[in-house]
């Protein structure tokens, strides 16, 4: 478990890490989110027009 | 081309995470806490290159007025905002043990808040429109003049004193790096760029749904898919 640890920065290094990683699959998650919420918004307005 | 970008982008911060924290030796002042220049930096360029790219796009869009180019400048700014946010708070973080301070009011710093509040400006400003011609010119116009602030942010460590450090990598200078903890942090300044482009072009996808949901060509390729 050692190579876990930096020394007495072991908290500011991993905070860093986990923030940027965060925020980083944040972006992905909202992303997809937002394109999949548009593609299926499309989806029942073309469903919509053709009934 | 979104997976290849995608992947692309994950095994490169996966090998520049590898490299930053396990195989870069600790600096001989710094110690182990100049790790977080892995996340800050990338996430610092990001932030930066996101709104400059951002007011390109809305200058193309407003001179040439092609929509394609506002929708690509209103895909930027949420994710360049998310890097500036990682630009800040790793900053910060970083900041505690070098400084003794979470934060303070100096010259790089404050010009990198205050892009953070060109970004949030851009997104309201775009969102209390219900035009979108003109909610397109207004932005853009937004985008266009806060791009002053990069050369401030970037030559904010030189034209004024502060506590935070001068550029480590330079294009026309010799880097102050050790190769050895210069290739993962490159490894990494690729890898989120990567990253970059495909949410961006995720969010440009959105953008242009929105934008065309009346066209013929998209309810043709909704249609089929």
């Amino acid at each position: 478990m050692e190579y876990l640890t930096f020394g007495k920065y072991t908290w500011y290094v991993w905070s860093s890490a986990a923030l940027t990683f965060v925020v980083l699959g944040a972006n992905i998650f909202l992303a997809r989110r937002r394109l999949k919420l548009h593609i299926e918004k499309a989806r029942r307005r073309l469903a919509a027009e053709e009934v | 081309m979104i997976p290849w970008f995608g992947w692309i982008a994950l095994a490169l911060i996966a090998v520049g995470t590898v490299g930053g924290l396990w195989i870069a030796p600790p600096d001989y002042q710094q110690l182990d806490a100049f790790r977080i220049i892995y996340f800050h930096v990338p996430s610092a360029w990001l932030s930066q290159f996101g709104y400059v790219l951002m007011a390109v796009a809305a200058a193309v869009g407003l001179i040439w007025r092609i929509k394609l180019a506002h929708a690509v400048a209103a895909a930027c700014a949420p994710i360049g905002a998310s890097f500036t946010v990682v630009a800040l708070a790793t900053g910060s973080i970083w900041g505690k043990p070098m400084w003794g301070t979470w934060w303070v009011w100096d010259a790089r710093l404050t010009s990198t808040l205050v892009l953070l509040f060109l970004y949030f400006g851009y997104m309201a400003l775009r969102a209390a429109i219900d035009d979108e011609n003109r909610a397109d010119r207004a932005s853009a116009l937004l985008a266009i003049i806060g791009v002053i602030n990069i050369p401030i942010i970037k030559y904010s460590v030189e034209w004024w004193n502060t506590l935070h450090q001068p550029a480590t990598i330079s294009k026309l200078g010799k880097p102050s790096m050790n190769p050895d903890m210069l290739i993962p942090l490159l490894v990494m300044w690729l890898g989120f760029t990567f990253f970059f482009f495909a949410v961006l072009m995720v969010r440009a996808r959105a953008e242009i749904l929105v934008r065309e949901r009346n066209k013929k060509w998209l309810r043709d390729v909704i249609g089929k898919g």
